[in-house]
């Protein structure tokens, strides 16, 4: 231990480690599962506070969540390669992971909603919980998915949309 | 039917990202748009529905321990080396750390929040003894004005000597607080490298050394005439020894 790596780890537990929630988050439905997103969130903590001296200020948050993601992909092409190269595969993804049954048949609307957001592609389900349950702007979108903002913009829409018609398939996936 | 608006404008307008002249154009566009005036409406309403299913999942106290835990122990890719002040500073860092681990071990302190609270009380004081001025030290070769001012200060006598004959040279003395106890400290200088002696009272019958390492800092302990003493640096342990012999002769 030396006197940098005091200050160093003062300064990582101040700006870096408030943003376990949103790691957390991230990984666990990037990888539709709690068991692997928390290994996978320890593995990109470590990851971060190795490199901590690369970040030179700015958004901790989103310097954080693009270590998270790169980490998420990282571990879901080495254990399930499938779910990345079915991303395109729009139609068919729907209709095997997903059918009105199956949506129908999950009890309250939480359920229902964690059903269909674990139905879309990893891009475009991160896309939506960036935005609707982390509250990133475009800018912060981009930077942690590495896409243009005219691309965060057109991403968005077509991931609500495809949520949308996975919600209205059900037959009590539409709200009364 | 869906507008051509609708993949763009719609979205950043949806979410608060257009610029205030931009906005009102497209709101100028939104009433006589019925498509994006719907789609607005769906928008809101599935934003309305993912708020209201709670699904923010955050982590839980397991993964925080098991993200703090190992945390102590890596240190992150080391930068550029640095000026020789820090070297001094480095290593009242790291001496604070084991005299408080030894503290501790001592007095059988045990806890789940032991690691939180050492790390806690380490930063704490090292951010202190950062501050300007807030050293406590005296920088003195001279035994007399350094055990005159510990004197003072650590409330029980600390023996000082200089062992610059030797090759420790006596560079200054300060004042510590560990856990509300006043803990003083020699400073010496061995081939540039500082090692700091933690001295404070101790019930404890005479003891015979333990050393150790912690990270890249050599430790040892021994007690003597109801003293308790802590010698740390980032030099060789037989360096340590030797002073050890050198303050034990003497104390």
């Amino acid at each position: 231990m030396s006197d940098f790596d005091t200050e160093d780890r003062l300064r990582f537990e101040q700006l870096v480690l408030p943003h376990v929630d949103a790691a957390f988050n991230l990984a666990r439905w990037l990888l539709r599962s709690r068991a692997d997103a928390e290994d996978v969130a320890q593995e990109a903590l470590l990851r971060s506070y190795r490199f901590f001296r690369g970040f030179h200020g700015g958004d901790a948050r989103a310097w954080l969540l693009q270590i998270v993601r790169n980490t998420c992909y990282t571990w879901l092409e080495k254990n399930r390669p499938m779910e990345l190269n079915m991303e395109f595969d729009e139609e068919l993804h729907l209709q095997t992971c997903a059918t009105p049954e199956t949506l129908a048949i999950a009890g309250d609307d939480r359920k229902r909603l964690t059903l269909a957001l674990e139905t879309l592609p990893p891009r475009f389900r991160e896309i939506l919980v960036l935005r609707e349950l982390e509250g990133c702007s475009y800018k912060e979108i981009a930077a942690i998915t590495a896409i243009p903002i005219g691309t965060v913009m057109s991403s968005l829409s077509r991931a609500r949309r495809q949520l949308h018609s996975a919600l209205v398939d059900s037959p009590q996936g539409a709200r009364p | 039917m869906r507008c051509d608006f609708a993949d763009s404008l719609l979205q950043g307008y949806f979410d608060g990202e257009l610029s205030g002249r931009r906005a009102a154009e497209f709101e100028r566009h939104l009433r006589h748009c019925v498509h994006c005036a719907t789609e607005l409406v769906d928008l809101d309403l599935l934003r309305d529905r993912m708020q209201l299913a709670q699904l923010y999942e955050p982590a839980t106290a397991a993964l925080r321990r098991r993200i703090n835990a190992p945390l102590r122990a890596i240190a992150p890719t080391k930068a550029v080396s640095r000026p020789l002040v820090w070297h001094w500073l480095a290593a009242a860092a790291a001496l604070l750390f084991v005299s408080i681990l030894l503290w501790r071990v001592g007095h059988g302190v045990r806890g789940d929040d032991y690691q939180a609270e050492l790390a806690g009380e380490i930063v704490d004081a090292h951010v202190h003894s950062l501050q300007p001025g807030q050293m406590n030290g005296i920088a003195s070769n001279d035994e007399r004005v350094v055990e005159g001012w510990l004197e003072g200060r650590a409330r029980f006598a600390v023996p000082v000597r200089n062992f610059a004959s030797d090759g420790f040279a006596l560079k200054g003395g300060r004042v510590d607080v560990i856990e509300g106890h006043a803990v003083a400290v020699l400073v010496y200088e061995r081939n540039r490298r500082p090692i700091n002696v933690f001295i404070w009272p101790t019930r404890e019958r005479d003891s015979p050394p333990r050393t150790g390492s912690l990270q890249s800092f050599q430790w040892v302990d021994w007690r003597k005439g109801k003293m308790e003493f802590c010698a740390v640096s980032d030099g060789s342990p037989v360096d340590l020894e030797q002073l050890r012999q050198l303050i034990n002769s003497f104390a």
